[in-house]
């Protein structure tokens, strides 16, 4: 999805161009094709993105459930969910927790060692790839390799622990630990972060840190008055692209903790896919799945509009 | 494929900035730095690999030893025969391969269309049309998810492929239609526009024209999607309910569930689903960085 950095140069489009050559039959012979080729995406994104968006908002204002049918409600699922369902409020705050924590420290990590990597260091792809390889792993298998490394008795984090004398931990089975080891499995995959923060990287131009050396400044200086304000982009778009993804993990909870120690770790769309899937109740959960997208939206903006005061564009050409 | 994408970003020229700081004790001092951060951070990072692997090869006795032993004694590749063959895991690598050839063959054939609508045929309205798409990128799929099961359902294509394969068949993901439409558009229009003089018609110009110059960026399309249902999970866990049309990934689940304690098997059957990602990724990687340099994806 690494939109927000390229669309940054779309010049190749031809439609600003002068067409000397075009006549009119060229352009209607373009005008049908171009709408004819266009088509099956269009529909595509009615039928899978569009339809259901509506349907959902629909369906959430019935009691749908798959044996009975849908009747009409109108907003008592958004009112139970307020007012009467401490899970909502319960799986609302363990995803607020894990998005807030993980998403700043998985880019804070991916940051460090973009700019690590942008050293000039020797060997720099080989180190590139090592730090890639945890977001190559299926999430799945993922959730089976760390519930073995949080194993209590014998996984590796308390066997090394143990063998420094130092305290152990339950990691995912006490409630006040299952959230930062979730956390800490996540900060393994920032790698894709550093991916693209080195694109970013990439395009900070040499001469403004020729003009700080200029100036008798040192690296801070540099990543202070230079790399931060010219990332400021790349930073927002991961942090966008970061919430979005972390607000919807469920396959961690679901394979690793199935919600538990006592709901701990009952991650929103979790909680999501037992309504509508366990007690089958469509009605219900479709009320869910607004309220999530209301928040992502909410928080997307937020971001957006926030952008505006720290992220930096060198060209005010967007 | 959000992943993937990422990592498609080419190695980087050398442009970073000529360090002069003041001395150059300093300057080594902070090299040696540099250096020993990054063998730190590999380390750390390559620690549950080794850690997967090393179970992965150990009896059940030695796995569950203290202190830690890291080296297997014997190594047990037995383990890996044992762990594929106490669920069927062929069968599942058959069911996720035979969704693997639709999905990638109807992103490939769709996408490419769709891109090349929006890339190298003007018409009016197509860049509003294009950012509607791709602000569907922005939806979180949970928001969709329950009224496009509840329509499979009432069509009766819960419990087949069908839900899994036939979205792809319409675009084959915006992602993919935006990642070829910055290729197209990087094809100089003058090809086309001699070859529709000459009375050619927009899809001879796709398939003369503008294919065979697009086979990396249709590389990175096809990986992307392999990747990325290799990996899904949630998709199959909704729409296949039979055993007997497990994914690897559902079957993995599975098998993780059956056998809770027998970390040796676990790790094993882990490893052989990552192997063939992470032999994918090293196999199209000079794909990656030539299709998406010419994307124009530089940040």
């Amino acid at each position: 999805m690494a939109i927000g950095i390229p669309l940054r140069d779309q010049r190749a489009d031809g439609t600003g161009r002068s067409r000397r050559r075009s006549s009119s039959g060229m352009e209607r012979m373009e005008r049908r094709w171009g709408i004819a080729l266009g088509l099956p995406a269009m529909l595509g994104f009615l039928a899978f993105t569009i339809g259901p968006m509506l349907a959902s908002a629909w369906i959430s204002l019935t009691d749908w459930n798959i044996y009975t049918g849908a009747n009409f409600i109108g907003v008592d699922n958004y009112n139970e969910m307020f007012t009467g369902d401490p899970l909502f409020w319960q799986s609302l705050w363990v995803t607020l927790y894990y998005a807030f924590a993980s998403v700043p420290l998985v880019l804070l990590t991916g940051f460090a060692a973009a700019m690590l990597l942008n050293a000039d260091v020797r060997g720099k792809s080989i180190f590139r790839t090592i730090f890639y390889l945890p977001v190559l792993v299926p999430l799945i298998a993922n959730t089976v390799l760390w519930t073995w490394l949080f194993n209590p008795d014998f996984g590796l984090f308390n066997s090394l622990l143990e063998q420094f004398s130092l305290p152990t931990s339950q990691w995912l089975y006490d409630p006040s630990t299952v959230i930062p080891s979730l956390i800490l499995m996540a900060v393994w995959g920032f790698g894709n972060a550093t991916v693209i923060f080195l694109a970013g990287l990439q395009g900070v131009p040499t001469h403004l840190y020729e003009a700080v050396e200029v100036d008798g400044g040192g690296w801070w200086q540099k990543l202070r008055n230079v790399t931060l304000p010219m990332m400021t982009p790349t930073i927002f778009f991961n942090l966008v692209i970061g919430m979005i993804g972390a607000f919807q993990s469920f396959v961690e909870a679901y394979s690793m903790t199935n919600g538990g120690p006592n709901n701990s770790s009952l991650f929103y769309v979790l909680y999501l896919y037992r309504t509508a899937f366990s007690e089958s109740r469509m009605g219900y959960a479709s009320a869910l799945s607004w309220f999530l997208f209301v928040i992502i939206l909410v928080l997307t903006v937020l971001i957006f509009r926030s952008a505006r005061s720290w992220v930096y564009y060198e060209d005010n050409t967007r | 494929m959000t992943d993937l994408a990422a990592s498609a970003i080419p190695e980087p020229e050398r442009r970073t900035a000529p360090v002069r700081p003041a001395g150059r004790g300093r300057r080594i001092a902070g090299r040696v730095l540099v250096y020993v951060a990054l063998l730190i951070g590999s380390a750390i990072t390559l620690f549950p690999f080794v850690w997967l692997i090393r179970s992965s090869l150990m009896g059940p006795a030695q796995i569950f030893s203290y202190p830690i032993e890291w080296i297997p004694a014997p190594f047990r590749w037995s383990n890996y025969q044992e762990a594929l063959e106490s669920v069927p895991f062929r069968r599942y690598l058959f069911n996720t391969m035979r969704i693997e050839f639709l999905v990638v063959t109807g992103t490939l054939i769709t996408s490419t269309i769709a891109a090349f609508a929006f890339a190298r045929l003007r018409w009016r309205g197509r860049n509003l049309i294009f950012g509607i798409l791709l602000s569907g990128l922005m939806l979180p799929y949970a928001a969709t998810l329950i009224p496009t099961f509840i329509f499979w359902q009432e069509v009766g294509a819960v419990g087949t492929i069908v839900p899994l394969v036939v979205p792809a068949w319409f675009g084959g993901g915006v992602f993919n239609i935006f990642l070829l439409r910055q290729f197209f558009m990087s094809i100089p229009r003058e090809l086309d526009e001699a070859a529709y003089l000459d009375g050619a018609t927009p899809l001879e110009v796709l398939r003369r024209i503008i294919l065979p110059l697009s086979k990396p960026a249709l590389i990175v399309v096809a990986v992307f999607t392999f990747i990325s249902v290799w990996n899904d999970f949630l998709g199959p866990l909704i729409y296949l309910s039979d055993s007997d049309q497990y994914t690897l990934a559902l079957g993995l689940r599975s098998f993780s569930s059956l056998y809770t304690a027998q970390w040796d098997l676990l790790m094993a059957a882990s490893t052989a689903m990552i192997l063939p990602i992470v032999v994918l990724f090293f196999l199209a990687q000079r794909y990656f960085v030539e299709g998406i340099t010419l994307t124009g994806i530089k940040g």
